[in-house]
């Protein structure tokens, strides 16, 4: 008994714990949900893996069913990101303890139960759990804008300090950090309403669905601004994270955070107000994803030149090295560079075609809704997945891989996340390249790349938990290091002056 | 190291360009047994329509053919309207005259003002249809094949040209699900043996480089074809092929939809050949402008008791 209650209160107990089991929670949902999937469906799978585990999945509840999914992902994404959040920010003990442990029975109740709910049965004692659930994240997300504070007098920086300083020390990281925390809540605020005025009528609806109707009401408006801005809020959170992760100082800290700043608030405002002013509504939200771009431009200039300083140090290069050895250096550790880079390669696969979809709106309504469907649903999915590599790949320097492990799965998931990105793009925007009748070459070679692609990346990640559940069976394991020391330490830091 | 992607991209397009899907010759026949002639009286009343399965109604009862229009009565019409001077025959297609519709400068919406509009495109490989001899023949083996490659405009003048007219949404629904609120016209479930879906395993299903191709109208009757065994896959009135095999034009504009203000999309329903399943659902939808056609887009129409 004691042997579990030791285990027990390592992954519960512990930022290191409780990191490792929503990342294997939501490996797992992946894993699982996947065998649902279209190409799971063509071979047969989907059918047997619904008979396997006594699944009831209305066809006509499909969509509802899908909004629960996407919940299920993206809060479990939310408490990872907010476990990491309290390890890496100052704040009293009590705060994090608190809104871990708050977070922790919300989004726990949101999986189990939101997916018991949409594929089990459709159990409304689940549905009431599953709101519960939600309540209680928003909650500790409440929580966390509190214990973010930015104006309280322990958390102002001293003069000369080399982060960005604001009059009377306020730490500007801190204030981003704060803002993101509010514009989150205030999102899901506006995606609470409308979501408790269509539960309540049982009308769900895909956003997707419904692009061709040229009017909508407000409600809806507000349904679209929500998954616009919450997946966005996740993506600037992440960022952060990287900020703390590679301790991000210097100008390149000053002009990086205050770009996330502006950008936060106007990507916000501008999914906000989707609803009075629709039409100049993703104006405002491109200004907004500008700045956030540039931000993270600034982050990986900065990680990649210290990536390269260390990396000649450590080959014992101190003057005049050449590209060739510079280059050698950047590719020296995977996880830092590997992170930055799929920020610059998101604009590739997310943001160019977004950009060029936009702009080619008309040309692209000559076609069937479908083709626009499987462009806007592909854009925002890699998306979605970028941020879960950029979030693995940390977790991999949290959990301590070193030498061949740590260059294997730092690249593999670079790598193989990058293949599967290109293959969606391709297929996304296959309309550019090829007629209907014509397409199917091209839709197998980019559908089997994107399968195994990221059938390889699940394989990586449950390397890694397999890893660590064995780890967890041994008296004196990784788990105890990581309990007897929970903190997340940055990967570059000299000294943390905070 | 980006212009590096640049060449391997190209290739890469090459080679996929270079994989050219030929179009099926020569489908074997399948005799179904259904009369794609035959009209099924749908009556008025109220029905669960849409996904939400709201209460509407139908106030007049109306006739609805029982399959989706054929290629032999497409080519029939073609002939017979072109003789009669309803249609246009240019180099490209064949063309209509169309009184054109109100357009209220909506953000994305294309005026479609008095004009010749295209109903049936030449030259595509895609085509069942062939223009020879001054006349418009089906190939062979594709005759009970649900027309495909045609406009909205193509379902506008055909359906015209009988005294009927393409179905409101509303009426096509009411048709496929009758009034208990089924997703699928026979009921709750689908299997392969149902309807035409992407990947269902039909004997057509290999055709466009396994992409799929159109089945005979009433192929899911119940019986065995080409070693397939299908279910009686029909609505509550009987009617065939309203899940999958071609999508079908819906009449509505903003006059029968208030819904389609500012704009000029079409609907399209009952999902075809080269979609999931999911499309299928008599709820479910697509839209394109009234001039879009690929090999996916039928019609079949109503008309007056």
């Amino acid at each position: 008994m004691a042997w579990l209650k030791e285990r027990l209160r390592y992954i519960f107990g512990s930022t290191k714990g409780l990191i490792l089991m929503a990342s294997a929670l939501i490996a797992l949902e992946t894993a699982f949900m996947g065998m649902l999937s279209g190409p799971m469906a063509e071979l047969g799978i989907r059918d047997f893996w619904i008979r396997l585990w006594g699944m009831h999945l209305d066809p006509g509840h499909r969509e509802a069913r899908i909004i629960f999914l996407y919940h299920t992902f993206a809060i479990g994404v939310i408490a990872l990101e907010t476990y990491m959040i309290t390890g890496l920010v100052k704040m009293k003990e009590m705060h994090k303890v608190g809104i871990n442990a708050v977070m922790t029975v919300g989004y726990l109740f949101v999986l189990v139960f939101g997916l018991a709910f949409a594929y089990w049965g459709e159990n409304w004692a689940f549905h009431g759990l599953f709101i519960a659930g939600l309540t209680l994240v928003f909650f500790a997300g409440m929580w966390l804008a509190y214990a973010l504070w930015p104006w309280a007098k322990e958390y102002r920086l001293p003069e000369g300090s080399p982060y960005w300083r604001l009059a009377g020390g306020l730490d500007g990281e801190r204030l981003a950090w704060f803002i993101m925390a509010v514009a989150t809540l205030i999102s899901a605020i506006y995606g609470a309403v409308p979501g408790s005025y269509f539960g309540n009528g049982f009308e769900v609806f895909l956003s997707e669905d419904i692009i061709r109707i040229p009017e909508h009401t407000p409600m809806e408006l507000a349904i679209v601004g929500h998954l616009h801005i919450m997946l966005v809020d996740i993506a600037v959170a992440a960022m952060l994270i990287v900020f703390r992760w590679v301790d991000l100082k210097g100008r390149l800290h000053a002009w990086a955070t205050a770009f996330t700043i502006i950008g936060t608030i106007i990507i916000s405002v501008g999914a906000w107000v989707i609803v009075p002013f629709r039409p100049i509504a993703h104006q405002i939200i491109n200004v907004g994803a500008m700045f956030l771009m540039v931000a993270s431009l600034f982050l990986t200039i900065y990680t990649w030149r210290k990536q390269i300083e260390i990396g000649l140090h450590k080959m014992g290069i101190e003057d005049k090295p050449t590209l060739g050895q510079k280059l050698k250096a950047l590719l020296s550790d995977p996880l830092p560079v590997g992170a930055t880079w799929q920020m610059m390669y998101m604009n590739a696969v997310v943001t160019a075609p977004g950009v060029f979809m936009a702009i080619k709106l008309d040309w692209l309504r000559q076609w069937l809704l479908r083709e626009e469907r499987i462009g806007l649903v592909g854009h925002w999915h890699i998306l979605a997945a970028v941020i879960a590599t950029i979030l693995l790949l940390y977790y991999g320097d949290v959990v301590g891989l070193k030498d061949k492990a740590r260059k294997w799965y730092g690249w593999g998931i670079v790598i193989a996340s990058d293949l599967a990105f290109f293959a969606a793009t391709l297929f996304y925007t296959k309309r550019l390249y090829v007629s209907v009748s014509q397409q199917q070459p091209l839709v197998n070679f980019t559908m089997y790349l994107l399968d195994a692609s990221l059938f390889l990346v699940l394989v990586i990640v449950a390397a890694l938990m397999v890893w660590r559940l064995v780890d967890l069976f041994k008296p004196e394991g990784k788990w105890t290091e990581e309990w007897r020391d929970p903190s997340l330490k940055p990967i570059f830091a000299e000294e943390d002056v905070r | 190291m980006k212009k590096a992607w640049l060449p391997v991209l190209t290739l890469l397009l090459a080679i996929l360009w270079g994989c050219a899907v030929a179009p099926p010759e020569n489908p074997p026949q399948v005799d179904t047994g259904v009369d794609p002639n035959e009209w099924v009286r749908i009556p008025a009343g109220e029905f669960l329509y849409g996904m939400h399965n709201e209460e509407a109604i139908i106030e007049k009862d109306f006739n609805m053919m029982l399959t989706p229009v054929t290629n032999a009565q497409f080519a029939a019409y073609l002939n017979e309207a072109l003789a009669k001077g309803e249609l246009i025959l240019n180099e490209d297609g064949v063309y209509i005259e169309y009184p054109g519709e109100p357009f209220e400068g909506g953000k994305h919406e294309v005026e479609y003002g008095p004009g010749q509009y295209l109903v049936y495109p030449l030259g595509t490989i895609e085509a069942k249809l062939e223009y020879k001899g001054g006349q418009f023949v089906v190939k062979p083996g594709w005759e009970n094949h649900p027309v495909t490659m045609t406009t909205w405009f193509a379902g506008w003048g055909y359906c015209r040209f009988y005294g009927g007219r393409l179905p409101t949404e509303k009426e096509w629904e009411k048709a496929a699900r009758g009034e208990d609120g089924r997703p699928y016209p026979w009921g709750e479930e689908i299997t392969k043996a149902h309807a035409n879906f992407y990947k269902s395993g039909d004997p057509f299903d290999h055709y466009w480089g396994g992409q799929g191709e159109t089945t005979p109208v009433g192929f899911y009757n119940g019986e065995t074809h080409l070693g397939f065994k299908t279910e009686k896959a029909i609505s509550p009135y009987g009617l065939y092929d309203m899940a999958g095999n071609v999508w079908e034009w819906m009449l509505d504009t903003e006059e029968h939809n208030p819904h389609l203000h500012y704009t000029h999309q079409r609907i399209l329903k009952g999902g075809a050949f080269n979609n999931y399943d999911y499309d299928a659902r008599t709820f479910a939808r697509n839209f394109a402008p009234p001039d879009y056609y690929d090999f996916t887009t039928g019609f079949r129409c109503v008309r007056e008791p």
